[in-house]
């Protein structure tokens, strides 16, 4: 076997691996945020929430209703997804016209609740879940073991966003989208329904983060504050790539992941705030994010 | 359409007041459209003419009185059920979208009902718009954009068009094809409310011509007058 400037093949795959796991993670729910801010003008921090009830939402359905992962995929992501459009008509609509603060303290307060609640309920130890059996064990790939559920959550993470930015950039769909996020009075004046399509994004981007919230369940453990801890990291992606662009937010959520993992390779004591050095360099160079327009 | 139906006018509005805020813009607009006709709004900047083609189509704060168009009330209605109904909005600042190609734009508004323009159509009556369909819309030059602008809401079906200033900032060859597009759909039958600060344009498309004061309608021009009318149009316009 080679080694790369002193670093056995082995270390430096399997942090590339991990990197490219929480990069999935960060490219679907940045993805989410973008499409949501783009349209709602709401940056939506009740998004951690909704990853982590995406992730309990699977874990309900198997404990109440023994459905399986494969269910769980599909029904907890439409379900939060109904949770996402009864707090956008009931509350969120309320917000559009006044300053983004507004929008931000709503939905962190309800971050806040929903994962008091859950904490209240379940303590904050994790709930465990298990990877479904389609999916245990792994392949040797020579250099590295690679195991098959971390494999599944790159590809459905990638599928998922490609298929999103593909909705988006190229179907008549994703252009009243983009018309709409550009000047949603002039759409609605061409007769397009925009504040069901509004409600609608809500609901798409929160199903978006549920997904996520399955995906990750039997990964990391089910636990109420598993979206607060990603969420952080998730606008620091946000920020780098910037808000406007879609193809954006999936490239740089798996750009650093992937350079998130190398760092623990190389410097790991830097591991951890790679990612915040990176946007306040951004920041100054870039304000509008590497993807991102200016007004 | 039937016999009866024609000779009730296609829009009508009456009474109408509208708000931005606390300002208060128009007060109490009448008039109304035949089907078929083509009327101008004239007026100096601020008189409410844009005012009121954005309480026609739903899309200013608050608005009393009635509008009615084909015999239903419009006030109460969201724009995207008036723009269901028949009525499209042209607006002054052209709202071509960056964000999407010339075909975008131009396909954009779902048709409302039948009897739009087919594409083949419109490309006959703007060759430019055919040749750049794969641009990004506000690549466009300021004609082309307009030309856009008005395309797209021709192949929805709407049979009554509100088109704010088209003729703004632009160069006298393009004025005067969209002059020759206008005149066109007429004889297509389509029915168009134009708001103009040209009324030397405006007379040559146009068979009346309301006079708007103040968030008012203060005087009715039939286009065939406008030689006889043209000092006190010079007073009304400030021209």
């Amino acid at each position: 076997m080679f080694d790369f400037l002193g670093i056995p093949p082995q270390a430096l795959f399997g942090q590339l691996l991990l990197g490219l796991i929480n990069g999935s993670f960060y490219a679907m729910l940045s993805l989410g945020l973008a499409v949501i801010f783009g349209l709602l003008n709401i940056i939506n921090f009740t998004h951690g929430a909704q990853y982590m009830m995406g992730a309990f939402g699977a874990y309900f359905l198997l404990q109440y209703a023994g459905l399986s992962y494969w269910w769980a995929l599909v029904m907890s992501p439409l379900l939060v997804g109904a949770t996402g459009i009864v707090i956008e008509r009931l509350m969120l609509k309320h917000l559009y016209k006044l300053d983004h603060l507004y929008g931000l303290l709503l939905t962190f307060g309800l971050a806040l609740i929903i994962e008091g609640l859950l904490r209240n309920e379940y303590g904050s130890s994790g709930q465990p879940y298990r990877i479904p059996e389609q999916l245990l064990g792994g392949t040797n790939l020579g250099f590295m073991f690679l195991p098959n559920y971390r494999a599944w959550v790159i590809v459905a993470s990638l599928t998922v966003c490609l298929a999103t930015w593909y909705v988006i950039e190229r179907t008549k769909l994703g252009a009243y989208l983009r018309a709409a996020t550009e000047n949603p009075t002039l759409v609605q004046a061409f007769g397009i329904n925009v504040p069901r399509m509004i409600t609608l994004t809500y609901g798409f981007g929160v199903a978006l983060a549920a997904f996520a919230g399955v995906l990750a369940a039997p990964i990391y453990q089910v636990a109420p504050q598993m979206g607060a801890n990603l969420i952080i990291v998730v606008f620091a992606v946000v920020v780098i790539g910037g808000m406007g662009s879609i193809m954006g937010a999936i490239i740089t959520g798996f750009g650093l992941g992937v350079i998130e993992g190398l760092t623990k390779v190389f410097y790991p004591e830097a591991s951890n705030t790679v990612i915040f050095v990176i946007m306040a360099l951004v920041l100054l160079v870039k304000p509008a994010g590497l993807f991102g327009r200016t007004a | 359409m039937p016999e009866a139906a024609t000779l009730a006018p296609l829009l009508g509005v009456k009474g109408l007041n509208a708000w931005y805020g606390e300002s208060h813009i128009l007060h109490g607009m009448d008039f109304h459209i035949m089907p078929g006709e083509v009327v101008t709004l004239l007026g100096r900047n601020g008189a409410g003419k844009t005012t009121t083609m954005k309480s026609i189509m739903g899309i200013v704060g608050r608005r009393t009185g009635s509008v009615t168009y084909d015999g239903q009330e419009l006030i109460g209605l969201p724009s995207n059920r008036i723009a269901q109904l028949g009525v499209a909005f042209c607006p002054e600042e052209r709202g071509i979208f960056a964000s999407l190609n010339v075909e975008e734009n131009l396909l954009l508004p779902p048709q409302v009902r039948d009897g739009g323009l087919p594409l083949s159509t419109i490309f006959e009556l703007f060759p430019n718009l055919k040749e750049r369909l794969a641009s990004q819309g506000t690549k466009l030059s300021g004609g082309e954009q307009q030309m856009l602008a008005i395309a797209r809401i021709l192949r929805t079906g709407a049979r009554l068009l509100l088109l704010d200033e088209p003729t703004e900032g632009l160069a006298p060859v393009i004025i005067q094809q969209i002059g020759r597009t206008i005149r066109r759909l007429k004889q297509d039958g389509f029915t168009i409310l134009l708001v103009e600060q040209n009324f030397r344009f405006a007379a040559t498309v146009a068979d009346r011509h309301y006079v708007v004061e103040r968030g008012k309608v203060i005087d009715m021009i039939p286009n065939a007058q406008i030689d006889q009318n043209m000092a006190k149009l010079h007073e009304y316009l400030g021209v």
